[in-house]
């Protein structure tokens, strides 16, 4: 589509040629087994994700745990997603933001994030995650330039999760104080991206992949990864997914990588569930912890609160508390519809009581902002 | 006879410098106490943060902070993150720590380099995590090093000391002390590093990986108290796997007169 950058990158080309060709049916209990204990390698990340590695779950987690420990200590990092738009121009037939789903749309206005970004202060927390649905014309760059700049006054760690942009625009929102951003690939088999990605510039599926690589040139410290699970196979997209993280930590070795969890939820007039199971799930976690040792890892309240105190310190290290994915909600300044209904509703005091109980440290901030690129 | 660590002009009877990252707040009062640890570290990109348990305030009266610059990638941003830790009222110690590889985490010394002399300059004692490089670590010494903190492997791999020789070089050449900073998994690799004459261990995922964490903070502190005095009270020499002959091989030359 007009404007939109393109990257001299044989990132994207590499990782669709790799999920092409990886069978999941194809290993045993041996590569399994190797790939347990073994130094990472591509085909033990294929092996942790085959069907194969679905009885030695316990295994492959005493091993995930060692590295977790190894890594990331008993930190466990918090935050919170701040919802200020879901306007969206794209029609994504799995996502409640979707411009043909009936729902009350609504737009912070600066005064209103604010208030927002007050009541989340309040929690104790100090990093937050600012997040719109995609409308060039109602969530432009200027405008979330202008929410992250009320959010850097207020917290030590500011991330964002909105539309793919150009580099210069990444280094715009940079500028403003974000160091962090998450973009989904939802799904990497390219025919699937197609089907459920109806209209709207998300339907670009190239523009949308080099997104964390244009995020990391605009002066970006760290990039988020990750595969929403049951658009497609899970086990094939988890498997892309962990080789573009890879293949971009490669490239640019300076950069954090992080990869998110998420499995498909019901939203707003969209009866859907996943059919993936919290095993399945759990497997593609210790796949990429095995696979990804340094990465971090971040669970959502898409899951319930028994399987998110399970996965932290085990694989996840960072989790979201006190969460509401409607628009306005934190404050009462608003209100519009969520993009997906959440799991588990716990505040910041019960998820931090929740870690100490298991012995994990929860940690607030985990970084300084100095305003360098 | 005293046998202090002197660094930045203060002395320390300990030589055994605690990480704190992975540990909770009130494991490593304990950590301090079991070890016999007069020096801890202390991220200051956690400690900055304002809310609820401050590391700051969970050390024990008598701790000396090595605040560290970790989460910098640059020279001129170790030096902010240093000030912002003077400010924080953690003193003048400084660990830089310069990071431009999230994979294995490994220092850059060029960038370590230009950060000890802009640090000193302020005042600073800095303490450099670098890559056991002898050149290097005579441009820290020289920058204004108190110390120089070479890994002996990877940050929190418990893999040891991979890097001896390279350490030992160090030891042999430099004036400033040598501290073995990342990668001493085990109270037997703390007390190699001591015997060939390391100043100090730092050592943090060891013990915060360990089945009891106290238990295991007081066997590092027996191990490094044993390398130290055999460091000092020199250890025997080794035959390198042959024996030496009884007869000797050069009995047949004529006495002389």
């Amino acid at each position: 589509m007009p404007g939109m950058e393109i990257l001299d990158s044989d990132v994207m080309s590499g990782v669709l040629e790799a999920r092409e060709s990886f069978d999941p049916s194809s290993y045993t209990e041996a590569d399994v087994r190797r790939a347990i204990h073994s130094e990472p390698s591509v085909e033990g990340f294929a092996a942790l994700l085959s069907p194969a590695a679905a009885p030695f779950l316990e295994e492959t987690a005493v091993r995930a745990r060692e590295l977790t420990r190894a890594h990331f200590g008993n930190s466990v990092c918090m935050f919170t997603p701040l919802y200020v738009s879901n306007y969206c121009t794209n029609r994504c037939v799995y996502c409640g933001f979707n411009s043909g789903n009936r729902i009350d749309r609504l737009r912070l206005e600066p005064e209103a994030v604010a208030k927002e970004l007050d009541a989340i202060a309040e929690t104790g927390l100090e990093e937050v995650l600012i997040l719109t649905g995609e409308s060039r014309e109602k969530s432009g760059v200027d405008y979330i330039c202008e929410c992250v700049r009320l959010a850097a006054e207020r917290f030590a760690v500011v991330g964002v999760e909105v539309y793919p942009m150009n580099t210069e625009d990444y280094a715009k929102v940079h500028a403003a104080g974000a160091d962090y951003v998450t973009v989904f690939q939802e799904t990497y088999d390219p025919v699937r991206y197609d089907e459920l990605h109806l209209a709207g510039p998300k339907s670009v599926f190239a523009y949308r992949f080099d997104a964390q690589e244009r995020a990391l040139r605009g002066g970006m410290r760290g990039v988020a990864f990750g595969a929403l699970l049951g658009l497609a196979d899970f086990r094939k997209d988890a498997f892309a997914c962990g080789l573009h993280a890879m293949m971009l930590q490669r490239r640019y070795p300076a950069a954090e990588i992080s990869m998110s969890l998420p499995r498909l939820r019901p939203a707003a007039n969209l009866e859907q569930t996943s059919g993936v199971t919290e095993a399945e799930l759990l497997q593609v976690s210790l796949a990429y912890r095995i696979f990804l040792p340094y990465a971090g890892q971040t669970i959502s309240t898409r899951e319930r609160s028994g399987f998110r105190d399970g996965i932290v310190g085990l694989t996840a290290t960072k989790i979201s508390a006190g969460v509401s994915v409607g628009i306005g909600e934190h404050s009462g300044s608003g209100h519009g519809e969520g993009q997906f209904v959440i799991s588990d509703p716990r505040g910041v005091g019960e998820v931090v009581d929740a870690l100490r109980r298991n012995g994990l440290q929860p940690v607030m901030a985990d970084y300084v902002r100095t305003g360098m690129r | 006879m005293s046998d202090d660590l002197v660094l930045g002009g203060r002395r320390f009877r300990s030589r055994f410098i605690l990480g704190s990252g992975k540990f909770s707040l009130d494991m490593t009062r304990r950590v301090i106490e079991e070890g016999g640890v007069e020096m801890a570290t202390l991220a200051v990109r956690r400690a900055s943060a304002a809310g609820e348990g401050n590391v700051l305030d969970s050390m024990p009266e008598g701790i000396t902070l090595l605040p560290n610059t970790s989460g910098a990638r640059s020279a001129e941003e170790a030096v902010r993150i240093a000030r912002l830790a003077r400010e924080l009222g953690c003193g003048d110690f400084v660990k830089i720590e310069i990071i431009r590889d999230t994979k294995y985490l490994l220092p850059d010394n060029r960038e370590t380099v230009r950060a000890v002399g802009m640090l000193a300059d302020e005042g600073f004692v800095p303490m450099p995590y670098m890559m056991p490089d002898l050149t290097a670590a005579r441009d820290m010494a020289d920058a204004g090093a108190a110390a120089v903190m070479p890994l002996g492997s990877p940050i929190g791999s418990n893999r040891g000391l991979l890097t001896k020789e390279f350490v030992k070089m160090m030891v042999e050449e430099l004036d400033v002390p040598v501290i073995v900073d990342a990668g001493i998994g085990k109270p037997s690799q703390a007390c190699e590093a001591m015997e060939i004459g390391c100043a100090a261990v730092m050592a943090n995922t060891a013990i915060a990986t360990a089945g009891d964490v106290p238990g295991m903070a007081r066997a590092f502190r027996m191990a490094i108290e044993a390398g130290r005095l055999a460091y000092l009270s020199g250890t025997g020499r080794v035959l390198d796997g042959r024996a030496e002959a009884s007869s000797p091989l050069t009995g047949f030359l004529e006495r002389s007169p």
